[in-house]
């Protein structure tokens, strides 16, 4: 039932309403809503609502709960405290490796791909011929899935016998001799860095095309002012543009730490995220999954994965709260 | 008159160096552009070779072809139901896209053109769950979609939906998490560009009686068409690239969508990069094409994403 009759407000003028201190603006819009448009309204938020907490934040808590328990999927579950992380830390020879090679990933991204991606998005930001032709390129690898992007890397990664472009270009110049020729996909101590540089290959476009949209924003009259002021183009950028750019720089931060955490395609394409690949990751799918079913043990990983990624997402949550504030 | 030629000096010299830079950044993006397109461009040159040609020849791949040809797609779509592979990814793809735009669009709405008490709550459990990174839940989701219907509550309309009594290993099952996931980003982007539109539009339609759903339809919608052209590309290929869900959430290859399917020919033609590249590239056609084509979309639909937030 609706509190007021249309008829009721219709020759009521709106600065009549307005004026009224007592009934703010949000109290007269809510109340012109009738009972079935309230309903439809409550529906149209409430189902998918209902959906998206119980498939993505109920399964979250799930994880959270089952990482205290030893389920396997078929005995009763039994609880066992902090068991899983204890093994985790201390036992469990493939945790470390995965959480340096996560770290390692996001490390990449944040002092050479986003960099990159930045550096690039400032070149093309000039008015200069070619510059779609070049954003084209530089962006074609972002539109890749990151498993196709494992599968046109192994073209180059493969050893001699796979064929690889690499190792036969290195020999037939004579660089290195067959025996010598690296393995860079199958040597544990260099594939980390091999499927980095494919991984950098898709991010450093992905960065280029939302920063350069986040500088065409950039008011001109600001560049003119510097420029006027005497500063150059270097000065510029880091004391004017990076400065008034603070809403792009928080969610290409945000990106480039989710995308780290999110690793796994190439990884998996290569070789499932072993010997030299682990990720926290594919560990979560290895132990809980593909491999073995211990479902407690993957989801304690999942809870470390877990806590890792809310501090991205709170920074990225302390924003957006704050634009709708203002 | 001093002053006048010094300065001419200091603009043709000035002048001179920016040209000089231009040329240098030319340089530089032109080795760079070359270096990014060059992974594609050998996968196309590759594809294009023979395999006999390049054992054959002691520098294996590092060489110049014989001859070219498109055999080894033929052997490709002869071999693998290619077709069927493409066909799978259609019936993920253009469902969960048409269903995420929707029931975004109808959240965005609702969230941002009426003020609720958790309003505000609402888009931050969308935004943050979509930031969620997948592998958090895919245990016990892989659990539940592991249950028959028997265990859970009666739903008939699943029934028609698979054949095996569950949601793992079915089409309904994949529209269902790229649906929902999906929902979390639409629902972020859509609800800024609503707020963006005019609030008159809204209330002098209230006025005239209009009820929530004709407003929703008639009004907001058209007006939204460009974020919704957007985030439809940009939807098409985020779901068209997914690999993780198609590989926990299906059994059986044939089922999977051309991305994951890509991951059962791997493993036979480790050996033959001809083939591997032959496959890569249809798989890559689609979303290029789609880039190519509705580049503008596509910037536009990242842009909506960051720019205000």
């Amino acid at each position: 039932m609706s509190k007021l009759e249309p008829q009721a407000l219709t020759p009521a003028p709106t600065t009549v309403v307005g004026a009224r201190v007592a009934s703010p603006r949000k109290r007269r819009r809510y109340s012109l809503l009738s009972g079935r448009d309230k309903i439809l309204l409550f529906f149209m938020v409430g189902v998918p609502l209902a959906i998206f907490l119980v498939l993505i934040w109920g399964m979250t808590l799930v994880s959270v709960g089952l990482a205290f328990t030893n389920w396997d999927g078929v005995q009763p579950i039994k609880f066992v405290g902090l068991d899983n992380f204890t093994q985790l830390f201390t036992t469990y020879p493939f945790f470390w490796p995965a959480l340096s090679h996560n770290v390692l990933w996001l490390l990449v991204f944040v002092f050479f791909a986003t960099p990159m991606g930045i550096l690039l998005a400032v070149c093309l930001d000039r008015q200069m011929r070619g510059t779609s032709i070049y954003q084209t390129i530089f962006f074609t690898p972002v539109v890749l899935s990151l498993a196709l992007v494992g599968f046109i890397w192994e073209l180059q990664y493969s050893p001699l016998a796979g064929n690889g472009f690499i190792d036969s270009a290195l020999v037939s110049l004579g660089i290195v001799s067959p025996a010598n020729a690296p393995d860079w996909l199958g040597n544990s101590s260099i594939n980390i860095w091999a499927v980095l540089i494919a991984a950098s290959w898709r991010h450093i476009g992905y960065i280029m095309v939302l920063y350069l949209a986040g500088l065409k924003s950039v008011d001109p009259s600001l560049r003119e002012a510097a420029a006027i002021d005497g500063a150059n183009e270097r000065q510029t950028f880091f004391h004017v543009v990076f400065p008034v750019m603070a809403p792009i720089n928080v969610v290409i931060v945000v990106v480039t730490v989710i995308e780290s955490l999110r690793a796994f395609d190439i990884a998996y394409i290569v070789n499932h995220g072993k010997n030299g690949l682990e990720l926290l990751s594919t560990l979560i799918t290895n132990n809980s999954i593909s491999e073995a079913s211990l479902l407690g043990f993957g989801s304690a990983i999942a809870v470390v994965l877990l806590v890792i990624s809310l501090v991205p997402i709170a920074i990225y949550l302390t924003r957006v709260m704050r634009s709708e504030e203002s | 008159m001093s002053v006048t030629v010094m300065a001419g000096q200091r603009t043709t010299h000035n002048r001179a160096r920016r040209r000089l830079s231009r040329v240098g950044l030319h340089i530089f993006l032109s080795v760079l552009a070359f270096i990014f397109a060059w992974p594609l461009l050998y996968a196309l040159y590759m594809s294009l070779r023979r395999y006999g040609d390049i054992v054959a020849n002691p520098n294996g791949p590092f060489s110049l072809p014989s001859t070219l040809s498109l055999d080894n797609y033929t052997f490709v779509w002869n071999s693998y139901p290619f077709l069927g592979y493409y066909w799978n990814t259609a019936v993920i793809t253009i469902p969960a896209l048409i269903l995420t735009l929707w029931i975004s669009s109808m959240v965005a709405f609702a969230i941002s053109k009426y003020s609720w008490r958790f309003n505000l709550l609402v888009l931050m459990i969308f935004t943050a769950g979509n930031l969620l990174p997948p592998q958090v839940i895919i245990v016990p989701l892989f659990r539940l979609y592991n249950l028959t219907f028997a265990n859970l509550p009666a739903i008939p309309v699943l029934s028609q939906l698979s054949d095996n009594g569950r949601i793992y290993d079915q089409f309904i099952g994949l529209i269902l998490i790229h649906t929902t996931f999906q929902t979390g980003f639409c629902t972020f982007v859509l609800s800024n560009y609503m707020k963006t539109l005019s609030k008159e539009l809204v209330e002098a339609a209230m006025m005239d009686g209009a009820g929530v759903f004709t407003i929703y339809r008639r009004i907001i919608l058209p007006l939204c068409t460009p974020a919704l052209a957007a985030l439809a590309t940009l939807l098409f290929t985020w779901i068209y690239n997914d690999f993780f869900w198609a590989l926990m959430l299906f059994k059986s290859g044939d089922k999977r969508p051309i991305t994951a399917a890509l991951n059962n020919l791997s493993g036979q033609f480790f050996t033959d990069p001809t083939v591997v590249a032959a496959a890569s590239i249809m798989a890559a056609i689609p979303t290029v094409v789609v880039y190519l084509l509705l580049q503008r979309y596509f910037v536009s639909g990242l842009t909506l994403g960051s720019a205000k937030g």
